[in-house]
């Protein structure tokens, strides 16, 4: 296929994954604002939301303060925020419609029909409590749609492997970074000192890896950071753990490779990645720093992209 | 101007038996329920995509073009006569422009004038003795025929560059037997869908002597942003071939190859939907970003084979329009079946006098505009408008020429005031590939929506009808 086929689906699967992520960060946000101060110390949760989207920096170009009607329309609707949900629909957009023969009509029905309602019921952004929830759930059905579509619709070939790849590169730097913002709530079973205050931040990071309800079906237990620590890093069977997305990204490279008869650095580096992954327990994370490890795998992660890039793509 | 006529009432009000069923069903028909189903189309449109775009119109990037739920009918004995005549038409392009870039007899024969040539910006020096596959220039035309009376058929124009429109003529034909598949019941329409592989045959049958068996077709697109760039895609999807844009094309050893994932992939057969200014930066416009640095060495080399070919836009020059039948009479030895508006060459000093007398009645183009634009109605335009034109005229004569307001014919259409006739006009689009002309039985028709208005184009107003040639 061409490469630019291939880049353009790559993108548009890394687009839609985007803007659900920064949905569901801002409905964490939400929630763990909306509780007692007392609950929830003194950070700032916006300042974190901002943190965890990668645009803290950018934001300040255009906001004084990081409060929650700055953040909402920076995170959500803003046009100078290239990784708002606005410019992430617009932009997955426009990659389909440069792919639209490489996509199934059920694809491209569900983001056309996204990017309709965007610019129709969402272009002055929101005005209430109500039709935010509303906004982030038709962002998160979108998603949801078009994940959907692409799995249920489209011939298992290089096209079809190509948008996972964006897919869970994507989830895999969305997971990630909120572990790289969130760490030091996450420590490891001897240091830990419970509060009301810990808990509310743990199950705001699960909600925004849509994995409350997995914890408790995985461990059976009362929240405890070294094990949701667990859940979003090294175990296998959630599907926004790291050690998940890097399962698939190995085996869809394989396909590719497989497709082709050729394999090349990006199998090489993703396999990499997979198996320190595999090979590492919690314990010896906390002990070499979770944020170290993180920062690592950040960087790591973005490597691949670049790889793949440069062996695909261009 | 005269009455015009109406395809489904005749001259003197009878039912045109082409319209027998249409009307019957129009009567049977409440007029909500078509209503309801007009909505329904433009809902489908919009979902699926069909825009396009309207330069300089930031408010609405992507447009539908408004479609018209009531189709246009012709009998299979009329269409017989233009499919004829469409034929002829076309074969006489393609010889001309062979003539233009090699021996030239029908400059020697003083038919065509010299200057109108050389001197004529789309001429393409570049193609001079270039000889291409089969002697096929103008491998898709879309010829825009307007139609007077019950007997004549009148060519408009020939477009020979990078006509578009097909796409409408496939999907409206999707959406009609989708919302009125009872009206399809009772007719014996003939049937549009194998255009895409009648194209990708003919596209495949002038693929260079280099290419494989199996020649790679590809389709290249400006990008996008292009206002037909939804046609492109479809296109390309129906066809099954890889649409490309500059970028993805690259030229090695005077062979053109696009890039995949797989690596270098060597392309065949180019259909362009580029114009010939911007498809090689180191031949033409050097500022074009949408183009192939060295497109045109392979070209040379006789290693792709770009349809439409490059330079074959003095066919369809506005000004060799008039002498297009001279030149089907010059190669074919025929008479022409199609019949020209009458037309006056402004650089003709004689003809320009007539043209600056009579001004208000004519309708005045621009020998190389198109969709419309800078032209004069003369009979729609203001005092103060015709006074502005006469100082453009007479300051470039041979830019211009004139035609009389043509009665184009109407068809009942949906209006907001119920069923009223529009204009309409009707582009076809002929094929040709090595051995054979084809032309699928319809085309497209497009309506003028405004009452009493004679602009069809889609930037200016005009809608877009489904046509069907009844097969008996």
């Amino acid at each position: 296929m061409l490469s630019r086929t291939a880049e353009n689906l790559y993108w548009l699967a890394r687009y839609v994954e985007r803007a659900e992520y920064i949905a569901r960060t801002i409905d964490a946000t939400l929630r763990v604002t909306a509780l007692p101060a007392t609950y929830i110390g003194k950070t700032n949760e916006w300042e974190s939301a901002l943190l965890t989207a990668g645009v803290s920096a950018s934001f300040y170009d255009v906001y004084q303060e990081a409060n929650e009607q700055n953040v909402v329309e920076y995170l959500a609707f803003s046009p100078s925020n290239p990784s708002s949900i606005k410019n992430c629909i617009e932009a997955a957009r426009l990659n389909s419609r440069s792919v639209r023969t490489a996509l199934t009509s059920e694809m491209w029905d569900t983001i056309n029909s996204a990017w309709i309602e965007l610019g129709e019921l969402w272009g002055k952004g929101t005005s209430s409590r109500e039709e935010l929830a509303r906004f982030l759930r038709f962002v998160q059905e979108t998603s949801l749609r078009f994940d959907g579509s692409a799995y249920r619709t489209m011939l298992r070939n290089d096209a079809y492997w190509f948008s996972r790849l964006g897919l869970h590169l994507e989830r895999a730097d969305n997971t990630a970074r909120i572990l790289d913002v969130k760490y030091h709530v996450l420590l490891p079973e001897e240091e830990h000192v419970g509060g009301p205050l810990d808990y509310y931040q743990w199950t705001s990071i699960l909600r925004s890896v849509s994995a409350l309800t997995a914890y408790h079906w995985v461990y059976r237990e009362t929240l405890k950071p070294w094990l949701i620590a667990d859940l979003l890093i090294l175990n296998d069977t959630l599907p926004r753990s790291l050690a998940s997305c890097y399962s698939n990204l190995v085996r869809n490279l394989d396909q590719i490779g497989v497709a082709y008869g050729r394999q090349g650095a990006s199998q090489r580096h993703a396999r990499g990645v997979r198996n320190r992954l595999e090979h590492s327990h919690m314990d010896d994370i906390f002990q070499h720093g979770v944020h170290e490890f993180i920062q690592e795998f950040i960087a790591d992660n973005a490597r691949l992209g670049e790889i793949i890039t440069r062996q695909y793509l261009i | 101007m005269a009455v015009a006529f109406d395809e489904m009432n005749g001259p003197g009000g009878e039912l045109r038996p082409a319209y027998r069923e249409l009307s019957r069903w129009l009567k049977e028909t409440p007029p909500d329920a078509l209503e309801y189903r007009r909505q329904e189309a433009e809902l489908l449109f919009r979902r699926i995509g069909i825009t396009f775009a309207v330069y300089g119109d930031a408010e609405a990037q992507e447009r539908l073009i408004p479609f018209d739920v009531i189709p246009r009918i012709m009998s299979a004995k009329e269409w017989t006569v233009l499919e004829k005549g469409l034929k002829q038409r076309v074969r006489a392009l393609n010889m001309f422009l062979r003539d233009i870039y090699h021996g030239r007899d029908i400059l020697r024969a003083n038919i065509v004038p010299d200057d109108l040539i050389f001197q004529n910006p789309v001429f393409r020096p570049e193609m001079n003795g270039q000889s291409v596959p089969h002697d096929v220039y103008v491998h898709i035309a879309g010829i825009d025929i307007v139609r007077v009376d019950a007997d004549n058929f009148i060519v408009l124009e020939d477009n020979a560059r990078t006509p578009s429109g097909v796409s409408y003529m496939l999907e409206n034909r999707e959406i009609m037997m989708r919302l009125f598949p009872d009206l399809f019941a009772r007719h014996r329409v003939a049937p549009v869908e194998r255009y895409p592989d009648e194209l990708l045959s003919a596209l495949r049958s002038v693929a260079p002597l280099s290419a494989s068996a199996e020649p790679t077709v590809a389709l290249m697109t400006p990008g996008v942003y292009n206002s037909a760039y939804y046609e492109h895609s479809f296109l390309a999807d129906k066809l099954g071939i890889e649409l490309v844009e500059g970028r993805d094309l690259i030229v090695k050893n005077d062979e053109v190859f696009m890039r995949t994932t797989e690596g270098l992939k060597r392309v065949d057969v180019i259909y362009r939907r580029v114009d010939d200014d911007f498809l090689d930066p180191l031949t033409f416009r050097p500022d074009s970003a949408l183009g192939v640095p060295g497109l045109m060495s392979a070209y040379a080399a006789g290693n792709v084979t770009l349809a439409n070919a490059v330079g074959t836009g003095i066919a369809d020059d506005k000004a060799i329009y008039s002498y297009m039948p001279e030149i089907v009479k010059f190669y074919l030895g025929e008479e022409p079946i199609l019949k020209n508006v009458p037309t006056w060459r402004c650089r003709e000093p004689k003809d320009l006098a007539y043209v600056l007398d009579n001004l208000s009645d004519l309708v005045v183009k621009e020998v190389h505009g198109s969709g419309g634009y800078g032209m004069l109605i003369g009979p729609a335009a203001t005092k103060a408008t015709i006074e502005a034109f006469r100082d453009k005229l007479k300051r470039e004569p041979e830019g211009f020429i004139a035609q009389p307001t043509l009665a184009l014919s109407t068809c009942p259409t949906c209006t907001a005031s119920g069923l009223a006739p529009r204009h309409v006009d009707l582009r076809p689009f002929v094929l040709t590939g090595s051995k054979h002309v084809t032309i699928v039985p319809g085309g497209l028709t497009r309506v003028a929506l405004k009452e009493g208005s004679l602009v069809v184009n889609s930037s200016q107003g005009g809608g877009t009808k489904d046509t069907w040639i009844l097969d008996e």
